[in-house]
């Protein structure tokens, strides 16, 4: 049975971050930046289709430069509203501004191992069994391949993972380790058999892409293949900048806004131009480099603030947004996790950022842990309840019950405690026990969450893919 | 006189301004100071203290680049200089640096090689997309005695293991020595594929190439 997807709708709670103003200036900064900065897309492909449309395309250094009318008409061919489909239908994912869905993070290189808390190389059976835990979680919504089969052989193991994702979820899969054109059309053509064919695929795409730009202000040539061979067949599209400042974009939190924008909106645009009313959304996980050593942070208040800027860009442009949040940069689940992830999620689910990246990755997006899987589904749920906000109605103000129990009564006993009492948050890894309960055992979420994944892993069954397409995928793998 | 232009040779280190830093290297050979001299007496201390206010926190990655620029700058001046009056400026290894093929990440690799220059190392940077052929080529033009490769993605990490492997059929795997980094790459990768060195960052990288050559 395909399990329940928990997102969060119809928010009590906003926050504004850019005024209409700013984002005009952000908007129109970025637009004089692809005019006379230009962006580079190493991709003889991507120029043709830029050349085609009457940008300023410099072949030798593979920068186009575009006006900004180009950029603001081609955006305008977007969908501002679509559907990720799934494997089954009832766990489809409306992209329609009114929902915020979280994916698992990616792509990870290490695992630490859930039995004996050692940590190893990634593989394809911990894809197989990420997913598998994943597929069971109410939290998470849709997969981005959480580690890296590095046992596979690097031309094909996007694919690989493609497969070991299928077989073991009837969630929604978004690839973001797809990097070439041949792998791509491989992907495609997975993705049509698990559809029900090509025009299958193009109404119900079962399969997304993110794709990483490269900033500052550049494309990546695999990515910008990978990308027009997708959006060809209909499948759901996004760049991801993840402009840092200090070394890829300027030390200053807009001027960082700014490179990523032009980079993704410039990307966005070049589909458009190529497949126009391609499903394609924005992406963004920017960040502020570590001042001592320039490395990736994944947290702290300039990540935070990202979080919640980014979706009002993507608004703007009227183009769903898959946001990168959790992916602390603490080492094991710990303090620095709680913190880095609880700010960076309940800021991009504030503004109702449409898809969140994702649960389960320590040190930067790059050591998978179960424990800090499951400890993110409950950040997430915290979040969840407290875009709820606070009804103010006849019933929740509940002058019945408080006349009822009078001065000095209690509402234990009170019938509407109970009808109420449900939409109290409950915690699974929150440690609320009596001080000497601790004392005598000295556990606490990692080990409940551990135990938890260890549970799932060891007794959930996702609906099987038929062993017939499972066969038809390797085929196509095999050929590619 | 000397006594002061070193000072503010040092500083133009220390404010990160490699426009003055060069403007005073031109001032020194204009007065007949030993080219050497600028460089010991006049921008080392600079980056000496750089290095130093960063070890307490003071400073930070910011100043180390600039500083290095500046240096690079001064050096860029004076070496002429120093050729003409036939010395040499001792340097503490040649590395040749790049990122492996089918991998355009560019920005961690150029921080590691500004970090090697400043830390006193010869750095031929090969830049991008770097073909194995082409590390195999330049360690042998230059005689390298580190080559460094970096790579950001899963699917090109391998190519680090291809260099390694084609400086062995070349002959020139013993005589050099071989570190690699990038976000993906782990020390247990490292060992794998036979590298020497490894570092997470590009303060670390310095650390690990003065240690594999025995040298600072």
């Amino acid at each position: 049975m395909a399990r329940p997807i928990k997102s969060i709708s119809d928010p009590r709670l906003r926050l504004d971050i850019l005024t209409p103003e700013d984002v005009r200036r952000i908007h129109e900064a970025t637009l004089e930046v692809i005019e006379t900065v230009g962006v580079r897309f190493p991709s003889p492909k991507a120029l043709e289709v830029w050349e085609a449309h009457g940008a300023q395309v410099d072949r030798d250094r593979m920068v186009v430069r575009a006006p900004g009318h180009l950029i603001e008409d081609a955006l305008k061919k977007a969908p501002p509203v679509y559907t990720l489909a799934a494997r089954d239908p009832s766990q489809d994912l409306p992209l329609d501004g009114n929902h915020v869905y979280v994916g698992t993070d990616g792509c990870g290189v290490q695992v630490i191992d859930l039995y004996t808390g050692e940590r190893r190389r990634s593989a394809l059976k911990d894809v197989a069994e990420i997913v598998r835990v994943a597929d069971y979680l109410e939290e998470v919504a849709f997969i981005w391949i959480p580690v890296s089969a590095q046992d596979c052989p690097p031309e094909t193991r996007g694919l690989y993972e493609l497969k070991a994702a299928w077989e073991n979820t009837t969630k929604h899969i978004q690839t973001e380790s797809i990097y070439s054109e041949r792998e791509a059309r491989a992907s495609v053509e997975m993705a049509a058999l698990i559809a029900g064919g090509r025009e299958e695929l193009r109404k119900r795409p079962v399969l997304s892409y993110a794709l990483c730009t490269a900033p500052p202000l550049g494309q990546d040539p695999g990515t910008l293949e990978a990308a027009l061979v997708a959006a060809e067949a209909g499948i759901p599209v996004g760049f991801m900048t993840m402009t840092s400042c200090g070394t890829t974009a300027p030390a200053t939190l807009a001027g960082n806004l700014v490179v990523g924008n032009a980079e993704v909106i410039s990307a966005l645009a070049m589909i458009q131009l190529a497949y126009p009313g391609a499903p394609v959304f924005y992406a963004a996980a920017q960040t502020a480099m570590d001042l001592r050593t320039g490395g990736y942070t994944g947290g702290g208040p300039e990540d935070f603030l990202f979080g919640a800027a980014s979706n009002i860009l993507a608004d703007f442009y009227n183009v769903p947004l898959s946001m990168g949040s959790f992916a602390t940069g603490a080492k094991e689940p710990n303090w620095q996790a709680g913190i880095d992830n609880s700010f960076s999620t309940f800021m991009a689910c504030v503004v109702m950022s449409d898809m969140l990246l994702g649960v389960g990755l320590l040190h930067g997006s790059r050591i998978w842990s179960y424990e800090q899987m499951l400890m993110d589904c409950e950040i997430y749920d915290i979040v969840y309840h407290m875009m709820k906000g606070i009804v103010v109605d006849d019933e929740h103000l509940a002058l019945e019950a408080i006349r009822a129990v009078g001065p000095g009564g209690n509402f234990l006993t009170h019938k509407p405690t109970k009808r109420h009492m449900r939409e109290l948050w409950v915690p699974k890894f929150m440690d609320r026990r009596p001080y000497e309960e601790w004392e005598a055992k000295r556990d606490g979420a990692r080990d409940w969450a551990r135990a938890m994944a260890q549970r799932i892993l060891e007794t959930h069954q996702p609906d099987p893919l038929d062993p017939k397409l499972s066969e038809e995928l390797a085929k196509i793998i095999a050929k590619a | 006189m000397s006594e002061e232009l070193f000072k503010a040779m040092a500083q133009s280190v220390i404010d990160g301004d490699p426009d003055l830093a060069a403007e005073l290297a031109q001032k020194a050979i204009e007065q007949g100071i030993d080219p050497l001299d600028a460089i010991n007496k006049g921008f080392v201390p600079g980056v000496d203290y750089v290095g130093e206010q960063y070890g307490k926190g003071e400073m930070f990655l910011p100043d180390l680049v600039l500083a290095g620029e500046a240096m690079k700058a001064a050096v860029a001046v004076l070496e002429p200089e120093i050729a003409r009056r036939g010395g040499q400026r001792q340097t503490l290894g040649t590395v040749v640096i790049g990122t492996v093929e089918g991998d355009i990440h560019d920005i961690g690799k150029t921080l590691v090689a500004t970090m090697l220059s400043v830390g006193g190392f010869k750095v031929h940077d090969l830049g991008v997309d770097v073909s194995v052929g082409k590390f195999v080529e330049v360690a042998r033009a230059v005689n390298a005695d580190i080559v460094a490769m970096s790579a950001l993605l899963t699917t090109t990490m391998v190519r680090q293991q291809d260099v390694i492997e084609a400086l062995e059929d070349a002959g020139l795997r013993s005589r050099l020595k071989v570190m690699v980094g990038g976000a993906p790459v782990t020390r247990s990768w490292a060992e794998e594929i036979g590298a020497d060195g490894y570092s997470e960052d590009a303060i670390g990288a310095v650390a690990v190439a003065k240690q594999l050559l025995g040298v600072g």
